[in-house]
C-alpha cells in the first residue's frame, strides 16, 4: 500500500471515483433530460429511460427572442427572454467594474505602505462575510428613498459591485504578491509612472487571477436572487427572480422550468470547463499558502 | 517636492474608486441598518417618519419563539453541514491524493455543483425529492419500499436540505484539502516512510497536523458561508413545513417582505452579523497566531 505504486490502483479505488463522478454529475444530467421532455412524459409513471427528446420547452421559454414562431406556443410569454437580457447586462457590467476597481485597490494594498492601509485591509476582510440577507433591508430603504435607483440596472449593479469587491480584492492580493518586484522596478527605471507600471506590467502577469476573480464575480451577479427580487421591477427582473416567481405550490411545469434552469446553469458550466484551473487556484489562494 | 507629493498620493488614487463604492454600497447601508434596528418602521413609511423604539426590537426578538427556533435551525444546519463536509471532504482528499491520470478532469467535474446557481440547485433537488415523480421515491418504489416524505415532513425536510448542501459544498473542502496535501513538505513524508510509518500513522501524525492551519481556515470559511445559504432552501421548502427549515436569512427576508417589519428585520440582521463577526475575528486571530508561530520557528531554525 505504499504511495509508490502510481500506475496500478485498487479496483475499489476506481469504483469510488466512478461513484463520486456520478453523484456530482447525476443531478445535472437529470435536469438536462427533464428539460428535454414534455410535462406529460415527466408526470407519467412510464419508463424513465425511453423518451423522445424535444426542444419544445426551450422554445416555450425563449419564444420572444427566437427568429421563428414555434408552432406549439399559443401565447408567448416574453418574461424569460427579457430576464435573460437583463441578467446578461447586469452580470457583465458589474463584473467589468468590480474587476477594474478591485485590482487597483488590491495593488495599492499589496505594494504601498500608507496611512489607513491596515484599516482598509481589515474592512475588506470584514465585509467579505456580510450575507446578502443582511443587506436586504438597508438596500431596499436607501435605494428606493435616497438614491432613487430602484428598478434600474444601475442600482443593482452598484449593489453587486459593492458586494463583490471585498472578495475580489482579497483574491487578487494573493496573486499580486507573487509578481516579482524586480519586474516593476525595471519598468520604473525605464521611466514608467505608477499607472503605466500597473496597467502594462502588473495586469498582464496576473491574468490567471483576473480570470478567477471575474468568474467568481460573474457567478454571484448571475445567480443572485434576494436583492434582485427586492429592487427590480417587472421590466428589469433577472432570471433567478423569474424562476422563483414561476414556482407554484402545485402544478409545476417541470419541463419548462428545468429548461429555464438549464439556461441559467449553462454559462457557469462553460466557464468551469474552460477555466477550471484558474477557478481552483482562486479558490485555494486565500486559504492555502505556498 | 511635487513628485514626492504625487508619490504619496498614488496609493490613495488606486484605492479611491473601491473605497467610494464600498462606502456608498456597503458601509453606509450597514450603518443605516444599525440605525433602522432601533425604529418601528414599515416599508410604506419614509425612514424619517419611523418612530424610535430604543432596544425594543432586540428585546422582543429574544422572547420571540419563532426567531429562537430559526436561530436553532440555523445553528443545527450549519454545524451538521460543516462537520459532515469537513469529514467527507478531507477523507476523500486523503484517499484520492495519488498520482493518477485525469485528476484535473476529476477536479473540474467536482467543482460543477458549486458553480451552478443556488436557485438551480434548489430546483434540481426539489425535483429529485418530488413525492411521486422524483428519482428517490421512484427508486424506493422500485425496490418495494415505502416512499419518504422528503420535503413535507419536518424532520425529513431539514435532513433533505442538509443533503443538498453537502452535495453542493463538499467539493469545496475536498479541493482545498487536496491542495493543502499536495503542498506538504515532501521531506517530512519521506522521513516518515523511511521510519516505517504505516499509511494510517502517516495520516494521523504527519499529514493531518501539517494540514491543520489550512483545514481550520477552510472550515471557518465554510461555516461563514453556510450562514449565507438562502436560495437553495427558499426554492426547496421556503422554510417549511412549519418553521422546520427556516434559517435566519430566510426569516429576515420574510420579516421584511411578508410581515413588513423592517426594524425587526434589521435587528435580526444585526444578530446574524454579530455571529459572523465573531467567526471572522476568530479566523483573523487564528491566522495571525499561525503566522507568528511559523515566523518564530523559522527564526529559531536560523539561529540554531
Amino acid at each position: 500500500m505504499s504511495n509508490r505504486t502510481h500506475e496500478r490502483q485498487n479496483p475499489a479505488f476506481y469504483a469510488l471515483i466512478t461513484v463520486l463522478v456520478l453523484m456530482s454529475v447525476g443531478p445535472i444530467y437529470l435536469m438536462l433530460t427533464t428539460s428535454l421532455r414534455l410535462n406529460v412524459d415527466v408526470m407519467s409513471d412510464a419508463s424513465a429511460l425511453l423518451f423522445v427528446p424535444t426542444l419544445q420547452n426551450y422554445e416555450t421559454v425563449l419564444c420572444n427572442v427566437l427568429w421563428y414562431e414555434p408552432a406549439h406556443v399559443g401565447y408567448c410569454d416574453p418574461t424569460f427572454g427579457r430576464a435573460l437580457g437583463n441578467s446578461l447586462i447586469i452580470a457583465l457590467i458589474s463584473t467589468g467594474i468590480t474587476l477594474v476597481v478591485g485590482c487597483m485597490a488590491a495593488y495599492a494594498l499589496v505594494r504601498f505602505r500608507f496611512m489607513g492601509r491596515g484599516a482598509m485591509s481589515l474592512t475588506t476582510l470584514m465585509m467579505r462575510m456580510v450575507p446578502p440577507a443582511v443587506l436586504l433591508v438597508p438596500v431596499f430603504g436607501i435605494w428606493t428613498f435616497q438614491y432613487h435607483l430602484d428598478g434600474t440596472h444601475a442600482g443593482i449593479i452598484l449593489v453587486y459591485v459593492a458586494m463583490n469587491l471585498p472578495f475580489v480584492i482579497w483574491i487578487l492580493q494573493s496573486f499580486i504578491v507573487q509578481v516579482p518586484i524586480q519586474l516593476e522596478e525595471a519598468a520604473r527605471i525605464d521611466g514608467a509612472n505608477a499607472l503605466q507600471v500597473f496597467f502594462l506590467v502588473v495586469l498582464p502577469v496576473i491574468k490567471p487571477g483576473l480570470a478567477a476573480a471575474s468568474i467568481f464575480t460573474f457567478r454571484i451577479a448571475w445567480n443572485e436572487f434576494l436583492i434582485a427580487n427586492a429592487l427590480l421591477d417587472r421590466n428589469s427582473r433577472t432570471v433567478p427572480v423569474t424562476i422563483v416567481n414561476s414556482l407554484t405550490e402545485y402544478d409545476i411545469d417541470w419541463g419548462v422550468i428545468m429548461a429555464t434552469g438549464m439556461l441559467l446553469a449553462v454559462p457557469p458550466i462553460i466557464f468551469t470547463f474552460v477555466a477550471s484551473k484558474q477557478i481552483i487556484t482562486g479558490m485555494t489562494a486565500g486559504a492555502v499558502k505556498g | 517636492m511635487t513628485s514626492a507629493g504625487m508619490k504619496r498620493m498614488t496609493p490613495y488614487m488606486f484605492l479611491a474608486p473601491a473605497a467610494a463604492i464600498m462606502a456608498v454600497g456597503l458601509l453606509y447601508p450597514i450603518g443605516y441598518m444599525v440605525y433602522a434596528s432601533f425604529l418601528d418602521w414599515n416599508p410604506s413609511q419614509l425612514i424619517s417618519e419611523a418612530e424610535g423604539v430604543g432596544l425594543r426590537n432586540y428585546a422582543s426578538l429574544l422572547g420571540d419563539a419563532s426567531f429562537l427556533e430559526s436561530t436553532a435551525v440555523t445553528l443545527k444546519f450549519s454545524t451538521i453541514v460543516v462537520v459532515t463536509e469537513m469529514v467527507v471532504g478531507v477523507g476523500l482528499a486523503l484517499l484520492l491524493d495519488r498520482n493518477i491520470r485525469g485528476v484535473s478532469v476529476l477536479r473540474t467535474i467536482f467543482i460543477l455543483p458549486m458553480m451552478i446557481a443556488p436557485i438551480v440547485v434548489g430546483l434540481m433537488w426539489r425535483y429529485m425529492y418530488h413525492p411521486s415523480v422524483g428519482i428517490f421515491n421512484q427508486t424506493l418504489k422500485g425496490w418495494g419500499l415505502e416512499p419518504v416524505p422528503w420535503l413535507s415532513d419536518a424532520d425529513w425536510a431539514l435532513a433533505s436540505i442538509i443533503i443538498a448542501d453537502i452535495w453542493q459544498w463538499t467539493p469545496f473542502i475536498f479541493i482545498l484539502a487536496l491542495a493543502a496535501l499536495q503542498s506538504l513538505p515532501r521531506s517530512a513524508l519521506e522521513a516518515a516512510r523511511i521510519d516505517g510509518a504505516s499509511g494510517w500513522q502517516q495520516i494521523v501524525h504527519i499529514k493531518l497536523p501539517l494540514m491543520m492551519p489550512v483545514l481550520v481556515v477552510t472550515g471557518l470559511l465554510r461555516l461563514i458561508d453556510s450562514f449565507k445559504v438562502l436560495e437553495v432552501i427558499l426554492v426547496m421548502t421556503n422554510g417549511g413545513p412549519g418553521l422546520s427549515t427556516e434559517i435566519l436569512s430566510l426569516r429576515i427576508a420574510r420579516t421584511a417582505s411578508e410581515f413588513r417589519e423592517l426594524g425587526v428585520a434589521a435587528a435580526m440582521s444585526n444578530y446574524l452579523l454579530l455571529i459572523l463577526l465573531a467567526l471572522t475575528v476568530i479566523m483573523f486571530v487564528y491566522n495571525k497566531v499561525v503566522d507568528a508561530r511559523e515566523a518564530a520557528v523559522r527564526q529559531a531554525a536560523e539561529e540554531a
